[in-house]
């Protein structure tokens, strides 16, 4: 079972990467934007985005969604930075997972941004990536972590 | 200025700490080159040609005399004894060992410095006006701003990964000396004349290989609402700026691409969102920011009485006059001048500075200046608060070191980036073209005809050297491997901001001296009355510079 930082802690879950190619996705599968577009009922749905994506066709479902995963293929692409801060700023609760090839050194902006679960294309990098979440104790800048700048804090 | 409380302190500490461990996590082979690439520009560090360059940021160009001997010690323990001031007003050292960049780190922070997020695809250092507190034509002190912001883009979570580099400029003066038209974004203070105080937002400005003057992306934001339009700007550009194509990755492009009214409208939407939110600038943040950059304390002088001393003194002793006249200018204060330190001698590479250089400047700081001193992007040095009466004085120790070039503003005072001597990305050599140019037109008299001149010299596309907006710009090209060098005309980092003209086909290094002499011959001889070089430029266009460059010889 894939294996993944949540909660502060190293778990698994079930949830595989999307299957492309076909219209629905297949059992276990995250559901890429088009396929989880097509689905009946949002209930409960999980949905993987991929740069580029946006958030806009999510934002009529929010209540209802159960998993968010943003993909990042390159750590370098920061689309999904964006995209986590703006589903949490829309009232997203529910799971919020980076997936792909992210660098641990990337945790802690990562969950100031509103991740709560880290997936690894390299497993082994889970242990750094934990020893990364909070490398950082103070910032000057809200976000959604913490939404008051350094500047409503100071005294 | 401003002051590091425990919070700023901590999150200075912290960042060294971080780039220890990655530094120590690269060198184990736990970070592959790729990994570590943008973690190190991050903190300010390139892997150069000869060996690292390490660019430490001077937020706003503001130095006190503490930092500056820090920057000496480390100029003289971790590097060749020399540095080097960047157009973006910061310092760059061109010989550090890769494994010596934490405690350099660590020696900053211990002066209230860093080096973040001078370099890689975040927002950069903030700059602004070299006269800022002390310029007469200011509407407010731009500083608290950019400190303002220097603070909300410092580590920010959502925008380090941007599609490539960001920079911010920020001007509150009539006379535009921080560039804005040419920043991604660029910031002018406004008053509504009712008393309040707004922001005009240019958006899209930039050099590099596709040059273009900034576009209004909204005539006025209040000023608390100031950092939730940038973060809607940056959200824009973060999502839809290209990634595919590194030339094509700045925001220019994209507001090129969406049309300014479609990017406007998308900033909009996104500001709706954040507008009124928790980063809506408070007015106790304001006043705190405001109180680190108040007026220092003037004596209270009779400036007529110490402008008639200094005229007297410059009479007596014309080289010192000469001085005053080209590397002072006006103050706010009475009986006050700001003194620019050329750091374009003839035979040194433009904006460099010794660690020797560094501590007498730290002395004269204390002496003379409240234990400041700024650095421009014109890659020179500024004691902004000099008595008039005190001026023979430091103008003596400042020839003593090689600091007294009465340049400032005149084709010598070149502008020019590190290029292929230090540079990796560099195509061709700039800092022996400077110095050729330096050479040539040493004859004061002639200098001073000449009238101001912008002369920039960056050597590639990346045009550190801002050779696009300069008077003339010489941009290095590499053809089938050999170094050539493309002149343009016209370039200007004013209000009325303009791209250069290219002349023509390309020169090799030895024929640009001779170049820029003709290209100057023809103004002496087209210019009419007071006329400037610009002025000249802008009247009778490119091809009267062009014909006589390119004529035949017979």
């Amino acid at each position: 079972m894939p294996r993944l930082i949540k909660q502060g802690q190293i778990t698994s879950d079930t949830w595989l990467p999307p299957a492309a190619d076909a219209p629905a996705a297949p059992d276990s599968h995250l559901p890429n934007l088009s396929q989880w577009l097509s689905l009946a009922d949002k209930t409960g749905s999980a949905v993987q985005l991929e740069p580029g994506d946006g958030i806009a066709e999510l934002l009529p479902a929010l209540d209802t969604i159960h998993l968010i995963a943003v993909s990042f293929p390159l750590f370098t692409d920061g689309r999904g930075f964006s995209y986590a801060r703006e589903l949490r700023e829309h009232g997203y609760r529910g799971e919020l997972r980076a997936v792909g090839a992210f660098l641990p050194d990337q945790m802690h902006y990562l969950r100031r941004c509103g991740f709560d679960a880290f997936q690894f294309s390299d497993e082994s990098r889970l242990e750094e990536g934990l020893r990364q979440l909070d490398i950082f104790s103070e910032h000057y800048q809200g976000a959604i972590d913490e939404p008051r700048p350094l500047f409503r804090r100071r005294n | 200025m401003y002051q590091y409380d425990q919070y700023d302190q901590r999150i200075v500490d912290e960042r060294v700490t971080q780039f220890r461990d990655q530094t120590r996590r690269y060198l184990a082979g736990e970070l592959s080159d790729a990994e570590f690439l943008p973690l190190r520009l991050q903190n300010g560090l390139y892997v150069q040609r000869l060996a690292p360059m390490l660019r430490i940021a001077v937020p706003y160009g503001l130095l006190s005399s503490t930092q500056l001997r820090k920057l000496a010690h480390i100029a003289r323990h971790y590097d060749k004894g020399y540095a080097h001031v960047s157009t973006r007003q910061n310092i760059q050292l061109n010989w550090p060992q890769l494994e010596e960049v934490p405690d350099i780190l660590a020696e900053l922070a211990s002066v209230q410095m860093h080096a973040i997020q001078t370099s890689g695809n975040c927002i950069r250092n903030t700059t602004t006006d070299q006269f800022a507190g002390v310029a007469a034509d200011e509407l407010q002190d731009p500083r608290p701003w950019c400190e303002i912001i220097r603070q909300w883009s410092t580590l920010h979570p959502e925008f380090a990964f941007l599609p490539r580099k960001f920079k911010i400029a920020v001007c509150a003066s009539k006379q535009d000396r921080a560039a804005i038209h040419a920043h991604d974004i660029g910031i002018e203070l406004l008053t509504n004349g009712a008393g309040d105080y707004g922001f005009k937002v240019l958006v899209g400005g930039g050099l590099g290989r596709t040059p273009v003057i900034g576009s209004v992306v909204c005539e006025w934001v209040d000023s608390q609402h100031l950092l939730t339009y940038l973060e809607a700007i940056l959200r824009v550009y973060n999502q839809h700026g290209r990634r595919d194509n590194k030339y094509k990755a700045r925001i220019k492009i994209l507001v090129k691409a969406m049309g300014v009214e479609a990017f406007r409208e998308a900033v909009e939407r996104e500001w709706v969102t954040l507008k009124d939110g928790p980063s809506t600038l408070t007015d106790e943040e304001i006043a705190r920011a405001k109180s680190f950059f108040t007026t220092p304390p003037y004596a209270s002088l009779d400036g007529a009485e110490t402008a008639k001393a200094l005229r007297e003194r410059c009479a007596a002793d014309p080289i010192f006059g000469n001085w005053v006249a080209r590397n002072t200018t006006a103050h706010r204060a009475p009986g006050y001048r700001a003194v620019t330190i050329s750091l374009k001698a003839t035979g040194v590479a433009p904006g460099d500075v010794t660690d020797r250089q560094l501590e007498l400047l730290a002395d004269l700081a204390d002496q003379f200046s409240f234990a400041e001193l700024r650095t421009t992007h014109q890659q020179n040095m500024v004691l902004a608060d000099v008595e008039e009466t005190a001026l023979y004085t430091l103008w003596q120790q400042l020839q003593g070191a090689g600091l007294a070039t009465p340049n400032i503003g005149y084709i010598t005072d070149v502008i020019c980036c590190p290029g292929g001597d230090y540079c990796s990305l560099a195509n061709a050599k700039s800092i022996p073209v400077a110095e050729a140019i330096q050479a040539r037109f040493e004859d004061l008299d002639y200098l001073y005809d000449l009238g101001p001149i912008e002369l920039n010299i960056s050597g590639c596309m990346n045009a550190c050297g801002h050779h696009h907006i300069g008077h003339i710009g010489i941009l290095g090209v590499d053809k089938k491997g050999a170094e050539f060098y493309q002149i343009s005309l016209g370039g200007s980092q004013s209000k009325e901001a303009a791209i250069g003209k290219i002349l023509g086909p390309s020169f090799g290094q030895e024929d640009v001296p001779d170049v820029v002499e003709k290209i100057l011959d023809s103004y002496v001889n087209l210019r009419e009355e007071e006329e400037t070089f610009l002025q000249t430029f802008n009247r009778v266009g490119i091809e009267p510079f062009k014909e006589r460059v390119y004529a035949k010889t017979h």
